[in-house]
C-alpha cells in the first residue's frame, strides 16, 4: 500500500504535566502527520492517557504549547478540541449504558447539531429534516462498523467487545480529522481484536482520518501504525517507525526489554 | 425490458422477469434493508437492472453456455444476476458463501468458471488467495466497493463499472439482449447448484428452466401461493431450497424477496417485514423454540404458569383447529384465548404473525417440534426433495398434514418404492445431468427414468410418503434388528439442551452415542443451578450436565421400546463431546448435516473405548478457528451408561 502523509497536522512542544509532585509528563516534544497512525506506547504509569488528555484538553499542561494546524494553543480544552476536529475513545468505556447504540452514536453528532432546543422538542421543520440527516450519517458509521444487529440494544447489555466498537463509533459520527484512541484493543480476544484492526485501518484509508492510538498490544502496533513515540515514567525516550523502535536499545531495555 | 412485448410462452426465467414487468411493473420485486431502511426494487427496476448487468456481461465476452459463480449473502443484486446471466444463455452457479477458498477452489475448476461475481472485499480476498491455480478466470465482479480501493489488479471490477458499460451498450445494440432472450430455450440450463457433498467429492447438478420452472409452479398451485405474498430470503444462496423460493417461485408468482441487513440481522428483519411464507431448516425452527423455552423459563411466575396452560391446551387442540377439524367446543373458546394472550404475541415475536404458510426440510424435523409450531396457529409443512429434483418430490396438502410423513406426490410427480426400500422419483424437475460426469448421471438415474434418491421410505395407507432414513445408513444391530441412526439422532436433537447427536450401532450389539450439548440451553440451565463453567468443553465434563444429558436419553429409550422394529436401538452408552461438531473441521456438512463416516474415523478411539466398557478416555483433537488458525482441544471424556429397558419384558 502506498501511503502518503501531509504536514505536521499536531504539534507538541516541549509539554511538561505535573500533578502535586508527581511529574506526569517531562518536557515533551513530537508531531503528527496527516492521514499517519500514530501509536503512543510505554509501560504502565508512562504517561500515555495524560498525553492524550493533554492532546483534547483534559488536562491543561504547566508548560509546553499545542499547535493544531498551524494555531496555538496554550489553553485547550474539550470543547476547543472537538470543534477543532478531535475526537476520541476512552480506555474505560464512557458510553451511556441505558440508551441505545443509536442514540449513544447520535450523541457524537452533538456538536453538529445546529436547530434550537424548542424547535427539536416539537421535532419540526428544519429541525425535524437535521435529525434525519444526522440519523442517516449514524446510520453510516453503523453499516461501516457492522453493529446494524444491535442497532436498538441498550449499551449496557453488549459484551466489551461490541461496547469498545459502539464506542469508536460515537467518536466516527463526528467526522473527526483526528482521532485519539485509547486502548482500543483492551480486554479483547484475537478475534475482537482483528477486526477492530481493520475498522482502525479502514476508517484511516477511506476517511483519511489521522489516527493517535495507545495501545499495549505490540504486535498490533508495530502492524498498523506508521510511528511509534515511546514514552517512559512520562519521558519520550523514542521516536520514529515501528522498526526504528524496535531497533532502539533504550526502547529495549526499558519497555520491550522487560515484557519479552 | 418491456419492448419485448410478443407473448411468448413464459417457459424461460428471463421470459418470466419481462413477463411481471409489464404485468405488475409497479410493484416490488426485492427489498433490502439497508442503512437502517428498507429499499425496493420494482419489477420495472429489477428488469432495467438486469438488462444492464446482462448487457455489461455481453461486453466483456460473455458468452452462451459460459459459468458464472456467484459468492455472496443473499443480494438483490446478486438475484439479478442470476437472471442476467440466464438472459444471455449463460449458467449462474451459486457458491457457499462460508466455504474457505480451498473448497471453493473444486467447485470453481469443475465448473471452468471464467467470471465471478462476489459480494465484497472478504470474498475478493478468498479468491484472490487460490488465483494462482484457477488459470481460466478471467473476470471478478464485487458488488460492495468497500475497502477495494487499493486493489489494482486489472482483472477486478466493480459491478457499478459493468452496469455503465452495459447501460452504453444497450443504446448501442438495443435488439442484442431480446434476441438473445429469444434464443433461449426451456430446456437450457438455468442454474447449476453443486452438491453439498455428504458424500464425496461435490457435483454440479444441472438443472433446465423447464424443470424449475414446473417445480415452482406446482409448489405455487398446492399452497396457492400469489404476488402480493412476502418471503424472507436468508438462506445460502447455493442451496437449491434458496433458488426454488427466493428466486424460482418469485419469478413464477411475481411475489416479494426480502434481503436481510446482515446475517445477524435476521431476526429483527423476519419481524419488521412478516413474511406471509416463510422458509427455514428444522435447525432454524429449533433455535427459535429453543430461545423462546429459554426465555420463558426466565420469565415471572404468573407468565409461566399462563404460558404452560394454554401451551396445553395448544398441544390438545390446536393442531386440529388449524386442520379445521371438530374440537371441543370449551377447547375452541380456550384456544381463543390463548391466541390472545399466548399464541399470537409469540408469534409476533417470531415475526410470523402474517405467516399463511411456513415450510420446512433438508432434514427430518422432531414431531414435537413440528407439532408445536402447528399447534400456535402456524401453517408449518414438511416437503421433501433433493438438490436433484427442484427440492420438489412430495408436499403436505393442507389439511392432510401428519408428524411423521412429508406428505403426498406433487403435482406431476411420480414417486415409488424400491424393493429395497429406496425412493424413487420421475417427473419434469429432475436434474438434466451432473456437469461433465455422465457416469454419475446413468448411476443416479435408472434405465426407465426415474431418479434414485438414496432415501429408504415407505407410503403409508393413505398415501403419504414416510421418510425412515438414508438408504445406505439403514443398517442391522448384530441380533439382526432393524437400525436406523437419523431416527434416534433426531429424537435426541429434539431436546434444547441436545444440539447435535451421532450414533453408532451397525452390525454391533448396542447403540452408543456421541452427543453434543446446546451452550445456549445447557449454560442457561447452569447459570439458574449456580453451575460455574469456562467454555463449551469444561460445561460439557460437568456430571450434573452428564446428569441432564443421562435423563433426556432415558427418555428415548422408553420412546424405542414402544416402537416395536426399533426397540433395540436403545442407547445403552453416550458421551458429550469436548468440542462442538463444526463444518470447519469437516465434522458437519456446510449445511449442518452430520458426516457420520468422518466423525467415527476422527473419533475411532472413543468409540473404541465406548465399546470396550471404559468409564472414561482422553483424547486430543486438532480444531480450526474462523480465522484459520489451528488449535487443540483435549479432554478426559467421561461414560456413562443410561437405563435401558428389556425388550423381553415387555411381551410378558
Amino acid at each position: 500500500m502506498n501511503r502518503q502523509f501531509g504536514e505536521a497536522i499536531l504539534d507538541l512542544k516541549n509539554v511538561s504535566l505535573v500533578f502535586g509532585g508527581v511529574k506526569a509528563l517531562t518536557d515533551i516534544s513530537f508531531d503528527v502527520r496527516e492521514h499517519e497512525i500514530r501509536a503512543i506506547i510505554g509501560p504502565n504509569g508512562a504517561g500515555k492517557s495524560s498525553m492524550l488528555n493533554v492532546i483534547n484538553g483534559v488536562y491543561r499542561p504547566q508548560q509546553g504549547e499545542i499547535i493544531l494546524r498551524g494555531r496555538h494553543f496554550a489553553r485547550m480544552n474539550p470543547y476547543k478540541a472537538a470543534k477543532a476536529g478531535i475526537s476520541r475513545t476512552f480506555q474505560n468505556i464512557a458510553l451511556f449504558k441505558g440508551m441505545s447504540v443509536i442514540d449513544n452514536i447520535m450523541t457524537g453528532r452533538n456538536l453538529k447539531i445546529g436547530t434550537n432546543l424548542l424547535l427539536q422538542a416539537i421535532w419540526w421543520g428544519p429541525a425535524r429534516r437535521e435529525e434525519l440527516a444526522h440519523r442517516a450519517k449514524v446510520e453510516e458509521v453503523i453499516d461501516f462498523l457492522e453493529i446494524q444487529h444491535i442497532r436498538k440494544t441498550p449499551v449496557g447489555r453488549l459484551p466489551y467487545g461490541l461496547q469498545k466498537r459502539v464506542d469508536l463509533g460515537r467518536a466516527l459520527a463526528m467526522e473527526p480529522s483526528i482521532l485519539l484512541l485509547d486502548e482500543p484493543m483492551a480486554g479483547m480476544n484475537v478475534e475482537e481484536k482483528q477486526d477492530m484492526c481493520r475498522f482502525i485501518l479502514d476508517v484511516n484509508d477511506q476517511f483519511g482520518t489521522t489516527i493517535v492510538l495507545i495501545e499495549h498490544d505490540m504486535g498490533v502496533v508495530m502492524d498498523i501504525s506508521d510511528r511509534v513515540v515511546v514514552l517512559d515514567y512520562g519521558r519520550k525516550i523514542g521516536d520514529g517507525t515501528p522498526d526504528e523502535v524496535r531497533a532502539d536499545p533504550e526502547v529495549i531495555s526499558a519497555y520491550l526489554g522487560a515484557s519479552h | 425490458m418491456p419492448e419485448l412485448a410478443s407473448a411468448r410462452a413464459l417457459d424461460t426465467f428471463p421470459r418470466l422477469l419481462i413477463e411481471h414487468a409489464q404485468l405488475r411493473g409497479g410493484q416490488p420485486a426485492m427489498r433490502e434493508k439497508d442503512l437502517g431502511i428498507w429499499q425496493c426494487w420494482t419489477w420495472h427496476d429489477v428488469a432495467k437492472e438486469v438488462r444492464a448487468l446482462a448487457c455489461g456481461l455481453s461486453e466483456m465476452g460473455f458468452r452462451r453456455g459460459d459459468n458464472l459463480a456467484i459468492v455472496s449473502e443473499n443480494r438483490p443484486r446478486m438475484y439479478m444476476m442470476m437472471t442476467a446471466v440466464q438472459c444471455l444463455g449463460g449458467v449462474p452457479v451459486p457458491l457457499y458463501q462460508d466455504a474457505v477458498a480451498n473448497e471453493m477452489l473444486f467447485v470453481l475448476l469443475d465448473a471452468e468458471v471464467r467470471f465471478m461475481f462476489v459480494e465484497d472485499q472478504e470474498q475478493v480476498d478468498k479468491v484472490l488467495e487460490i488465483h494462482d491455480q484457477l488459470p481460466q478466470l478471467e473476470h471478478l465482479l464485487y458488488d460492495d466497493p468497500r475497502g477495494m480501493r487499493h486493489y489494482t489488479q486489472p482483472f477486478i471490477h466493480d459491478i457499478r463499472e459493468l452496469m455503465a458499460m452495459g447501460r452504453i451498450h444497450n443504446r448501442n445494440h438495443p435488439d442484442l439482449l431480446n434476441s438473445e432472450i429469444a434464443g433461449g430455450s426451456p430446456d437450457d440450463i438455468s442454474v447449476m447448484l453443486y452438491t453439498s457433498g455428504t458424500t464425496g467429492k461435490p457435483k454440479g447438478v444441472c438443472l433446465t428452466h423447464h424443470a424449475f420452472i414446473s417445480a415452482a409452479r406446482g409448489g405455487a398451485e398446492v399452497d396457492r401461493l400469489r404476488a402480493d405474498d412476502n418471503i424472507l430470503s436468508y438462506l445460502p444462496m447455493a442451496w437449491v431450497g434458496d433458488h426454488l423460493f427466493s428466486f424460482a417461485q418469485a419469478m413464477v408468482t411475481g411475489f416479494t424477496i426480502n434481503c436481510p441487513e446482515s446475517a445477524e440481522t435476521v431476526m429483527n428483519d423476519l419481524r419488521e417485514i412478516g413474511p406471509t411464507c416463510y422458509f427455514a431448516p428444522p435447525r432454524v425452527f429449533e433455535n427459535l423454540l429453543t430461545q423462546v423455552m429459554i426465555r420463558m423459563e426466565d420469565a415471572s411466575l404468573v407468565k409461566q404458569r399462563l404460558f404452560h396452560f394454554f401451551m396445553a391446551v395448544a398441544r390438545r387442540s390446536g393442531a386440529e383447529i388449524l386442520d379445521r377439524q371438530p374440537v371441543p367446543l370449551v377447547d375452541r373458546l380456550l384456544y381463543a384465548l390463548g391466541d390472545l394472550l399466548v399464541y399470537g404475541p409469540l408469534k409476533n415475536v417470531l415475526g410470523m404473525s402474517r405467516i399463511r404458510v411456513a415450510y420446512t426440510a433438508g432434514a427430518a424435523i422432531g414431531p414435537a417440534l413440528f407439532r408445536f409450531y402447528r399447534s400456535i396457529g402456524i401453517n408449518l409443512k414438511q416437503f421433501y426433495g433433493q438438490t436433484e429434483t427442484c427440492a420438489y418430490v412430495c408436499l403436505q396438502p393442507d389439511g392432510q398434514i401428519k408428524f411423521d410423513s412429508v406428505g403426498k406426490p406433487a403435482p406431476g410427480v411420480e414417486v415409488k418404492i424400491a424393493d429395497n426400500g429406496e425412493i424413487l422419483v420421475k417427473g419434469p424437475m429432475l436434474l438434466k445431468e451432473y456437469y461433465k460426469r455422465p457416469e454419475a448421471t446413468a448411476e443416479a438415474i435408472n434405465a426407465e427414468g426415474y431418479f434414485m434418491t438414496g432415501d429408504a421410505g415407505l407410503f403409508d395407507d393413505d398415501g403419504h410418503l414416510k421418510i425412515i432414513d438414508r438408504a445406505k445408513d439403514v443398517g442391522k444391530l448384530a441380533n439382526g434388528a432393524m437400525y436406523a441412526p437419523n431416527y434416534i439422532e433426531n429424537k435426541l436433537k429434539f431436546f434444547p439442551y441436545i444440539k447435535e447427536a451421532v450414533v453408532f450401532g451397525d452390525r454391533r450389539e448396542m447403540v452408543c452415542a456421541f452427543i453434543n450439548i446446546d451452550i445456549g440451553a445447557v449454560g442457561n440451565w447452569a447459570e439458574r443451578r449456580g453451575l460455574a463453567y469456562s467454555g463449551y468443553t469444561d460445561l460439557a465434563a460437568k456430571p450434573e450436565v452428564y446428569g441432564l444429558v443421562q435423563e433426556c436419553i432415558e427418555q428415548v429409550n422408553g420412546e424405542l421400546l414402544g416402537e416395536g422394529a426399533l426397540a433395540d436401538s436403545q442407547i445403552h452408552r453416550f458421551l458429550i463431546l469436548h468440542k462442538e461438531l463444526d463444518p470447519d473441521d469437516d465434522e458437519l456438512t456446510r449445511t449442518r448435516k452430520v458426516r457420520r463416516n468422518f466423525v467415527a474415523e476422527k473419533y475411532a478411539v472413543l468409540i473404541e473405548a465406548l465399546y470396550a466398557g471404559r468409564n472414561s478416555q482422553y483424547i486430543e483433537t486438532a480444531v480450526k478457528f474462523e480465522d484459520g488458525r489451528q488449535g487443540k482441544v483435549a479432554a478426559d471424556l467421561l461414560i456413562r451408561d443410561p437405563k435401558t429397558f428389556a425388550v423381553g419384558r415387555r411381551a410378558a
